[in-house]
């Protein structure tokens, strides 16, 4: 969604990503960016057709530079004339991977989030697992609104008590049954019952030999979805 | 009495003025929070009572005020013109405080103030060693005005940074006063006021708004709410000056939903403003309008954070949302909108009656003013405190809160509100200003202190903030939902003797991704308490996880409770008084403690009186 509509249209800003100045639409949001050039960001709240909600935080990225950097959700951040950003940082990727551990020990049942781990190698949860079955991304809440134009779900509740219901927590008169909160769900699909079926964390069909540079915080990598030059000691905790 | 020029104002003030005799003797009785919980209301009543049955109805006046900071002493009343103390005050000294002290002129010392450390009795508030060490240039008005009454706040001068600033300053004259000040926020972040105020000026947009943050929901924090209920005023002509200056004609006051009395201050004051022409259109003829609404808070601590706040205002659930695109272009009604603590309005009248230069004059380097402090926990003179930004931790908790009671030691402070860090003793001569409170690892926050003694486990301590901002959190990102449940349940696994050393680190990484991708201030600010702990006291979590000891004795499931044979005179009082029927023993015989049926309550330990129970 456009989020920097000052800039007129058709004038291109440029960025720094991953150390290399690249052009981009001052209408899109940072991950349209990251995207655009072919990057892989895991992303878990975003979805293309609806408004940008900033939750899950897997997209952070990491922007400025010396010792005036921050980690930003990329899908609600804007671009800018100048904006440096690291997608795939030391700091990044640990970030990343605790949050992904954070979720996962709330629903590891998903096999979206078994398939992230995956490819972030995530090698331990060191939480018990509460096997809810929702991570609350408030996906389906924004499909049924801004798509279905119904309105007939939303969040209740707040901190850990937080959840998705209908009104009044009754049946609701104004869902139409459509299914779409279910197309959308990032983790109503299961994962695969391999031979581990029921540790909390399964990641056990990746390749992981470093084949890279070890990190690569300021050079262009497009080895997507690789990932395996990230496993520096601070990396693979 | 509608004033429509600034000459008008000053012919009204003149004329309050003449009207009131200033050796009138006039008793302010602090109607503040703390005073309220001590029947002060019944005080006040008692003095009007009494003045009414000695014929003195015309010749004393009584007035109602907001608090006057040393809550610890309440009820608490000043006798003006002498300025005379009296403290701890109950119905029955009114009639001798009217017979003696206003129509003898003799103060009584039963109801004086005693400087233990001088050994003397003090009279008036000045001697007062609460007060003496402060610089109340916010509160110290509370005292001498009714809250209620716009003259009394235009007999003391105010709204004469209105007349000053509509009567020939520019608005960006304003703005510049204000950058010049160096005055930061008071809320939270310590923005810089003035830059604030100028990116919303230089916003693109013909509606801007003006709004004063009064959710304060920081547990035991009360001094926005005295500000409020105390000179409602001063935060009024604060926002006229700031939407002048901003450029905005509507502004909102957002109030904590459990603030009765501010809210209903809050709301004559601006009804008062009306009538008097120094709200709506054409202010003092100077051809800018503005006017405000009030609403309520959404009950939720959360909804003191700007984007949350915002959205309440909008009538949305009160939840924060990523701030890349600042408030000051896109706020409420994605307009541009300036907002503002209660105590930052506050300071604007007095900054442009005084000056930049005077007012940059107070403080540090990088925190200019006064803050003002609410000084609660383990603490001999609880209450609101201001004082200039720079005075060490030592003078705010010993000079003038008095130290800790009991003679127990002190241990740490807690500073800023629930997300604040505890700072310990060895830093105790740490200048309080924004910059180094940071860089110890708390903050300023609003202004909470929480004192602490040689009694208190610090591992207790930060469960109880994080369980605190778990409950507070809105739950809408992942990192503070879940990371800070995760949080309580690993220091809750420590407090009760199944920590690992492991859980460390795994406490320092939560803590990582807490402040580095939550979406709002409370999971950005989350970590503090957790962080300055194991920092400055890393020694009492691992007593708790590697001895399964909490060495200050709180935390129950770690602590046995014994009786040491040799000190027992089997006197029997335990006994008696044991809610678990753990200990037996005959009369003069020393008595056995059954540790298997204890509940650790700690009846035995207290009620001992040869020291014969042994708590570890
Ligand atoms: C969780 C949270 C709660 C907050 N609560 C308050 C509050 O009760 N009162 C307040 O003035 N600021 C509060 N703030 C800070 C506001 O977001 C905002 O920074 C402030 O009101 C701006 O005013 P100032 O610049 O005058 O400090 C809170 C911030 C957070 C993150
Ligand atoms: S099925 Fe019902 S709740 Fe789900 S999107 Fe459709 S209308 Fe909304
Ligand atoms: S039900 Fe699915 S889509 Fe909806 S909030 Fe939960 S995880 Fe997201
Ligand atoms: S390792 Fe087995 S269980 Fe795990 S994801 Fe691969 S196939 Fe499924
Ligand atoms: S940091 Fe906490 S309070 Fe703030 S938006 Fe996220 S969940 Fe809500
Ligand atoms: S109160 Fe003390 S002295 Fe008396 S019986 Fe109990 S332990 Fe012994
Ligand atoms: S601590 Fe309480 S329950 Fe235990 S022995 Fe003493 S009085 Fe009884
Ligand atoms: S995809 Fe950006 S926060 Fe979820
Ligand atoms: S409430 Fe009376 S002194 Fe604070």
């Amino acid at each position: 969604m456009s989020q920097n509509s000052q800039a007129p249209r058709g004038e291109m800003v440029k960025i720094m990503l991953n150390g290399a100045e690249v052009q981009a639409d001052p209408h899109w949001s940072l991950l349209e960016a990251i995207q655009f050039y072919g990057i892989d960001i895991p992303t878990l709240c975003h979805d293309e057709g609806l408004t940008p909600y900033g939750v899950c935080r897997l997209c952070v990225v990491e922007i400025g530079s010396g010792d005036k950097t921050k980690l930003v959700a990329s899908c609600m951040h804007p671009v800018w004339e100048g904006l440096e950003v690291r997608t795939h940082s030391n700091r990044v990727i640990k970030t990343r991977k605790t949050i992904l551990e954070l979720l996962i020990a709330r629903c590891p049942s998903s096999k979206k989030l078994q398939d992230m781990a995956a490819l972030l190698e995530l090698k331990e949860v060191r939480f018990e697992p509460l096997n809810d079955d929702c991570i609350l991304c408030g996906l389906c809440v924004r499909m049924c609104e801004e798509q279905m134009g119904a309105k007939a779900i939303g969040f209740a509740g707040r901190g850990p008590e937080r959840y998705i219901t209908t009104p009044f927590d009754m049946n609701s008169e104004e869902c139409r049954k459509c299914g779409a909160c279910m197309y959308i769900c990032p983790v109503v699909e299961l994962r695969c019952q391999g031979p581990q079926a029921e540790t909390v964390l399964c990641s056990g069909c990746i390749n992981t030999e470093p084949v890279c540079a070890p990190d690569y915080g300021e050079a262009m990598c497009f080895m997507v979805p690789c990932l395996s030059c990230v496993k520096g000691p601070e990396d693979v905790k | 009495m509608k004033v429509i020029s600034a000459k008008e104002l000053e012919d009204l003030r003149n004329e309050i003025l003449a009207g009131k005799d200033q050796d009138k003797p006039c008793i302010a009785v602090c109607g503040g929070p703390g005073c309220l919980a001590n029947q002060c209301l019944e005080v006040r009543d008692a003095f009007v009572n009494e003045i009414a049955a000695k014929g003195l109805t015309d010749k004393v006046d009584v007035r109602t005020t907001g608090c006057h900071g040393f809550c610890e002493r309440g009820p608490i009343a000043l006798i003006y013109p002498q300025e005379i103390f009296y403290q701890r005050l109950s119905i029955d000294d009114i009639p001798e405080i009217i017979e003696q002290t206003i129509v003898n002129n003799k103060t009584i010392d039963r109801l004086l103030y005693t400087d233990d450390e001088a050994g003397q009795l003090v009279e008036t508030e000045g001697e007062v060693p609460f007060y003496k060490k402060q610089m109340r240039l916010i509160l110290g008005n509370n005292s001498k005005i009714d809250p209620h009454s716009i003259e009394d706040y235009i007999a003391i001068g105010g709204y004469s940074a209105l007349v000053k600033v509509l009567g020939g300053m520019q608005p960006m004259d304003v703005v510049d006063e204000i950058k010049n000040s160096g005055i930061r926020g008071r809320g939270g972040g310590g923005f810089p006021t003035g830059r604030k105020w100028e990116s919303t000026r230089n916003a693109q947009g013909d509606i801007k708004y003006v709004i004063c943050n009064a959710d304060e929901g920081d547990p035991g924090a009360f001094m926005d709410r005295s500000i409020l209920e105390g000179n409602p005023h001063s935060v009024l002509e604060g926002m006229i000056i700031g939407a002048y200056a901003i450029g905005s004609n509507e502004g909102y006051v957002y109030v904590r939903n459990e603030y009765p009395l501010a809210l209903k201050n809050i709301n004559l004051a601006i009804k008062q403003a009306r009538e008097a022409g120094l709200l709506g259109d054409n202010i003092l003829g100077s051809g800018f309008g503005f006017d405000l609404k009030v609403n309520r808070g959404g009950g939720a601590f959360v909804c003191g954070e700007s984007t949350a706040l915002m959205a309440s205002l909008e009538g949305k659930p009160g939840e924060p949302r990523a701030k890349y695109i600042h408030t000051s272009d896109k706020g409420l009604w994605d307009r541009p909108s300036n907002l503002n603590n209660v105590e930052t309005w506050a300071n604007i009248p007095l900054i442009i009656n005084n000056g930049a230069d005077w007012y940059s004059a107070i403080g540090t380097e990088s925190s200019k003013g006064t803050k003002v402090f609410s000084l609660v926990g383990k603490i001999n003179n609880t209450g609101l405190v201001e004082v200039p930004m720079g005075m060490t931790l030592r003078e705010i908790i010993f000079d003038i809160g008095g130290g800790i009671p009991d003679g127990k030691a002190f241990k740490a402070v807690q500073t800023g509100g629930p997300s604040g860090g505890c700072i310990p003793e060895s830093l105790i001569d740490l200048p309080v200003d924004y910059d180094r409170l940071t860089e110890v690892g708390s903050m300023m926050g609003s202004g909470g202190m929480i004192v602490m003694d040689e009694d208190t486990c610090m591992v207790d301590v930060a469960l109880y903030f994080i369980n605190f901002l778990m409950e507070e959190s809105c739950g809408k990102c992942v990192p503070c939902r879940e990371g800070l449940l995760r949080m309580g349940e690993i220091l809750t696994n420590i407090t009760e003797g199944r920590g690992r050393m492991e859980d460390l680190d795994l406490i320092q990484d939560l803590s990582e991704v807490l402040k580095d991708a939550s979406l709002c201030g409370l999971g950005q600010t989350a970590p503090n308490p957790v962080m300055s702990t194991l920092k400055y006291f890393r020694d009492e979590y691992e007593a708790h996880i590697k001895d399964h000891k909490c060495p200050a004795g709180v935390c129950t499931e770690l602590i046995t409770y014994s009786i040491d044979a040799d000190n027992c005179t089997g006197c029997g009082l335990c006994l008696k008084k044991c809610p678990a029927e753990a200990i037996t023993g005959e009369t003069k015989q020393p008595h056995v403690l059954d540790a298997g049926k204890c509940i650790k309550c700690g009846i035995c330990y207290d009620v001992c009186k040869f020291d014969a129970v042994i708590k570890e």
